[in-house]
């Protein structure tokens, strides 16, 4: 207990970071993984294979690489100029690129469960592909989404703890401040560990019953 | 469903809109493409001194050891995961209280802690000595756990007809497990089990955080060479490809199994074909944690 009250500042501390680190790629993710499963179903196809292209290689690629990349190679290149919190960011871009491609696949599948029938119905009412996309397929792909989605994003929350390793101060790194000041680091390793319980075992419980519920459906 | 529901096979105007599309979208592409490579060049990454590394003999057998390493840790793992898995899913299937709800404890507490945390606590807390055993053990518990949930749910997704057939022609809860449901769950299951053996080979790459010598790690020191330039982003190219490599081939090989149980004809409809059009909604199987 002496570990997480001595050292209270640095647990809340590393914990804000995670949530942030989460809240900001989540959203990021979201959005980047939707344009991609657009454009896995548009009528372009230099779209469909960049998106498909994009998918294969970055669902293949360890995220620790595209870390590695992004905090040791990328500054390399001198594309941003000194940034203050460059880590920080570099961690935002690292698991924003990769969860994308596994919520474009996520968004994909949802895309799949809509009855071909109501597209085709959208399409002899004459509205275009993205009129047939964003009013009638993307809303009913939602409801079928939000399970698995849960799941990507809990996986997400559970792989900002990467960025501990390459310099983000976020819950994962509060190992190497207990070992520096000579605390148990198991101890608050098992403090960090009960953390992500509390967070993660709720978002699964509401993912479970999500998926009953509106599986039922339709 | 297939894609092309969406919209109609384009008229000759909307031909030449896609087109315009198509260029315009290729410009964009490319221009960012062209952009990288453009900051590549600028800051010398395509040197030819930046690759002379690769030529050299003990840095090729160097390698080929650090790839040796990252995969021992991937077959023990995944073995190791394998055997947790099947053993913690017959004790969540277990019809007595006492194996079932620890056997959901464990599973459950093991899919929530992040594998980084697992070996962070192995390594520098429990002091597992050789940082292998930490990999290890992180990478088997937290899979183990994944994997216990997809056994579990590929026996739940049989038919009740076959267990039910199975004990009406008397036989015992284990002969009805082991004979007439495992070997059918597993034919179902093989394709996910094997997409979890990928997020094995790509999690072997944590081990870079808690210094394991592997693929990874070998690339960090080889880029900070000052003989060969610091030629980090060659090689981070070349790591890079090894490791899209080796998780393509085994992404295509859990592909081309589901494609051929979806022919055969022992094929159980289980709801998770994308075949032509499902009635209910697909869901994806939210047990398997792909990432």
């Amino acid at each position: 207990m002496n570990v997480l009250l001595d050292n209270s500042d640095i647990f809340l501390n590393g914990f804000v970071n995670t949530v942030k680190l989460f809240l900001i790629a989540g959203v990021l993710c979201l959005i980047l993984g939707t344009i991609l499963a657009m454009m896995r179903v548009s009528p372009v196809p230099i779209f469909r294979a960049f998106g498909t292209v994009y998918v294969t290689v970055v669902r293949n690629t360890p995220l620790t690489l595209v870390f590695f990349f992004f905090a040791f190679a990328f500054p390399l290149l001198e594309i941003v100029g000194e940034l203050r919190d460059y880590y920080f960011f570099a961690a935002v871009i690292a698991l924003t690129l990769y969860t994308s491609a596994f919520v474009c696949e996520v968004v994909r599948s949802g895309i799949n469960t809509v009855p071909v029938g109501q597209i085709e119905a959208s399409r002899a009412l004459g509205l275009t592909f993205g009129q047939t996309l964003s009013t009638i397929v993307l809303p009913q792909a939602t409801r079928s989404v939000v399970p698995p989605m849960v799941s990507t994003m809990v996986a997400l929350l559970k792989n900002t703890t990467i960025a501990a390793g390459f310099s983000v101060a976020e819950a994962g790194a509060i190992r190497d401040i207990l070992s520096e000041k000579g605390y148990n680091v198991t101890v608050g390793m098992l403090w960090v560990a009960l953390f992500f319980i509390i967070l993660v075992v709720p978002l699964t419980l509401v993912q479970r019953s999500l998926e009953k519920r509106w599986s039922v459906a339709r | 469903m297939s894609a092309s529901a969406l919209f109609d096979l384009p008229g000759p105007k909307a031909r030449m809109r896609y087109r315009l599309y198509a260029v315009l979208g290729t410009l964009l592409i490319v221009g960012v493409i062209a952009f990288v490579i453009y900051k590549f060049l600028d800051a010398g990454q395509f040197d030819g001194k930046l690759w002379e590394w690769i030529e050299y003999e003990k840095i090729q057998t160097d390698l080929v050891a650090a790839l040796g390493k990252t995969l021992t840790a991937f077959a023990v793992s995944a073995v190791l995961s394998l055997l947790f898995g099947a053993v913690f899913a017959a004790g969540r299937l277990s019809d007595h209280a006492i194996f079932r709800v620890p056997s959901m404890v464990i599973v459950e507490l093991f899919r929530a802690i992040p594998a980084v945390i697992m070996m962070f606590m192995f390594h520098y807390g429990l002091k597992f000595g050789d940082p292998f055993n930490s990999v290890v053990a992180a990478l088997s518990l937290y899979n183990g756990s994944v994997l216990a949930e997809v056994f579990r749910a590929g026996i739940l997704s049989l038919p009740r007809g076959q267990s039910e057939a199975a004990y009406a022609v008397g036989m015992r809860k284990t002969q009805v497990m082991v004979l007439v449901l495992l070997p059918q769950a597993l034919r179902a299951m093989l394709p996910a089990i094997i997409s979890q053996l990928v997020v094995v080979l790509k999690d072997t790459a944590l081990g870079f955080l808690i210094t394991y010598e592997e693929l990874l790690y070998y690339a960090r020191n080889l880029g900070g060479v000052a003989q060969f330039g610091r030629p980090l982003i060659p090689v981070t190219i070349v790591v890079a490809a090894m490791y899209i490599t080796m998780c393509l081939l085994m992404a295509w090989l859990a592909n081309y199994l589901a494609k051929r149980e979806r022919k055969s004809k022992k094929h159980l409809d289980t709801g998770d074909d994308d075949g032509p059009l499902p009635n209910k909604p697909v869901l994806m199987d939210s047990t398997a944690s792909t990432m």
